[in-house]
């Protein structure tokens, strides 16, 4: 019996067996940034303790920072968690990308796109969309602050062994259809608490054909379905990626190609679950509740309470309509929308801004809506810039914003006001989530939220950029 | 580092009702603007608590007087999903909580809980029903996690068992909640671990 991806990963980096039945498990690459940090830095030093491979652990800010002026913070809060962070990476000699850097930008853009990322490795950062990461092959995970505590101190954390899903979805993507909707598709199938206990892993042909950024997209969320990691296997498009990126030892690439290939799931791996989907059942999916896994195609409607097949379901159906002041029952396209927002480390990358910008030319922001568009990194920006992607988004009625975690969690000045309702490519619709405790969220893929931000409501992007031709993934 | 042995936690409860509560909803990111844990325990469930635009009290359980000294979260499932922030444990732990009941847990906040010594401890639908309608009838009644013996007493007569993965529960009762100090004592096979590891 071959070995899965996970199965090769785990055993080659477990030191040991913890008296508790854990795993010691050796962290090769560890993220950090500015929230959840600062205290794992303020126990090592209550401990005595120094940053055992301080080489190994990556720092920026994203979560705090203002995307306009993003190095004047007006909130002396932020202003204080960005010198924390500098200090404690310049005593502990951690490598640190700051604004002045060029490098700066939401941790999981940042990683791979240094070639920090790289396949057959296990990362771990003190935040849980580190599932990111799995798109190149590594066992990524978000982590606590007392475990980056560890991390720092050790390299090492505790950890009980996954068990491994295999999800297949096979078949073509139907024209319109993209990662985003792929994500959110199984999602909802699985529910948001069916991957725990779990690492997903992503395969079969939608996976293959996808680019290094769309399989971001899908491993950033697995989190969202309950599993703290999700991976796809490394192939071709995966050392093309890397090759040649600052932390990729270009030296010797085709020894280093060659191992990160071996990491690969066998043919004849074992996997404790095994799910298939038809590629050509997934719509362009968006949220209409306050969970990740309230999704439904656009062509559908709004759940009814009254279809509900059990009490606790039927409960659920009406917290979530209630929050979200959406009509039961009633078609969810033509929801009026107030805000727009395209980035976050789901959906913040150039070559979600490529597409956007391939379809909103000609086309304006509705008059009542705030469109925003935000890089997800300083290199990101750079390239739209270079590519005069800015200038679109600008002509038709978007603000194009510095790079940060912006209105995806608004910890920063980005922040839904009152009741509006956002459609939102980021990857969380909880109550509250984007800054405004009364705030609304209705997730979707880019081109979805630019199409919303067109029409002033929640609509089918086929329709309005006439999609039917065009494939999202090529 | 030797730490306490938790091997029983006892206490009042209170119910919160809803599936998939979420880190935001335990603690609203905004009081994440923090270089310390300190003070986090005001803000539990805050956006729930507190009307958002008068700032009154909500109907929330956590407002209800009833239960001001309940140290047991009892909740439904999924309990803890979304963001990794230690924040959640860390601001129920100050606002008094000592260990949740809860249908089933996401995993990171699972973690995160019992390395704060916070035991998360499982139970079936049909016991969290039970429960809950205990301490809404009788505030006062007094619950007892035993994880030695992986049940919940009552002093009321109700009784049932309870699940958590085994690696969790031996933390607990051994006192290696946290594991740092093991972690720290393997030095030898890290540094050999890293030998053998070729990007390191």
């Amino acid at each position: 019996m071959g070995k899965s991806l996970f199965q090769k990963v785990w055993e080659s980096h477990r030191v040991g067996i913890l008296g508790d039945g854990r795993s010691q498990l050796f962290i090769g690459t560890h993220l950090i940034h500015e929230v959840t940090s600062p205290q794992a830095f303020g126990m090592l030093r209550d401990l005595g303790l120094k940053v055992k491979f301080p080489q190994r652990t990556f720092a920026t800010i994203d979560h705090i920072v203002p995307t306009i002026n993003q190095d004047q913070p007006a909130d002396p809060l932020a202003a204080e968690m960005i010198d924390a962070i500098r200090k404690n990476c310049d005593d502990f000699g951690v490598t640190y990308f700051d604004l002045k850097s060029g490098k700066q930008g939401i941790v999981h853009v940042v990683g791979p796109e240094q070639g920090i990322t790289q396949p057959g490795t296990t990362i771990a950062c003190g935040d849980s969309h580190t599932a990111t990461h799995g798109a190149f092959g590594a066992i990524a995970f978000g982590i606590g602050t007392s475990q980056v505590r560890d991390v720092l101190a050790t390299q090492t954390i505790a950890l009980e062994e996954m068990k491994v899903r295999r999800i297949e979805v096979n078949g073509n993507l139907r024209p319109g259809v993209y990662a985003k909707d792929v994500i959110l598709h199984i999602i909802r199938l699985l529910g948001a608490n069916g991957g725990i206990g779990y690492a997903y892993e992503y395969a079969g042909d939608v996976f293959d054909r996808m680019s290094m950024e769309e399989r971001m997209t899908v491993c950033n969320m697995s989190i969202e379905g309950g599993a703290r990691c999700g991976y796809v296997n490394p192939d071709a498009k995966t050392i093309a990626y890397l090759q040649g990126r600052p932390y990729v030892d270009n030296t010797n690439f085709e020894a280093t190609a060659a191992r990160w290939l071996s990491f690969a799931s066998d043919a004849d791996a074992h996997f404790d679950d095994i799910v298939k989907i038809a590629a050509e059942d997934i719509e362009p999916t968006v949220t209409w509740g306050i969970s990740p896994d309230a999704g439904i195609s656009i062509t559908e409607n709004i759940p009814d309470p009254l279809t509900a097949t059990s009490p606790e379901q039927k409960a659920s159906i009406e917290e979530a309509l209630a929050y979200m002041k959406l009509p039961a029952g009633m078609p969810i396209q033509g929801i009026k929308i107030d805000v727009a927002f395209i980035g976050s480390c789901t959906n913040g990358r150039i070559s979600d801004f490529r597409e956007v910008a391939k379809y909103i030319k000609g086309h304006k922001v509705a008059a009542n809506v705030k469109a925003i568009a935000v890089p997800g990194s300083q290199i990101v920006a750079i390239q739209c810039e270079q590519e005069g992607i800015p200038e679109i988004f600008r002509a038709a009625g978007f603000e194009w914003r510095a790079a940060g975690c912006s209105m995806c969690l608004a910890m920063n000045p980005d922040k839904l006001i009152g009741d509006q309702l956002c459609a939102s490519s980021s990857n969380r619709n909880f109550k509250g989530r984007q800054g405004s405790p009364t705030g609304r969220t209705v997730l979707m893929s880019p081109v979805m939220v630019a199409a919303a931000a067109i029409k002033g409501e929640i609509t089918d992007a086929r329709e309005l950029f006439d999609l039917t031709a065009a494939s999202a993934v090529a | 580092m030797a730490l306490d042995p938790v091997k029983q936690v006892s206490g009042t409860g209170v119910f919160i009702p809803g599936a998939d509560i979420d880190t935001d909803r335990i603690i609203p990111a905004r009081f994440m603007k923090c270089v310390t844990f300190d003070g986090l325990g005001e803000f539990a469930f805050y956006d729930v608590r507190f009307d958002s635009e008068t700032g009154v009290k909500t109907n929330h359980p956590l407002n209800d007087v009833r239960f001001k000294d309940a140290s047991i979260l009892i909740a439904g499932v999924n309990f803890g999903c979304g963001s990794s922030r230690e924040h959640a444990p860390q601001s129920l732990r100050k606002y008094g909580f000592n260990a949740v009941i809860a249908e089933s847990f996401a995993e990171i906040f699972y973690g995160n809980s019992t390395t704060l010594a916070m035991p998360c401890v499982m139970a079936t639908a049909a016991d969290i029903a039970a429960i809950r309608a205990a301490v809404e009838a009788k505030p006062d009644t007094v619950i007892t996690i035993d994880l030695e013996k992986m049940s919940v007493t009552t002093c009321c007569d109700l009784e049932f068992s309870l699940k958590m993965p085994e690696s969790a529960r031996e933390a607990l009762v051994s006192g290696r909640w946290d594991p740092i100090q093991e972690l720290i004592d393997n030095d030898t096979a890290i540094n050999d671990r890293a030998k053998a590891l070729h990007y390191v």
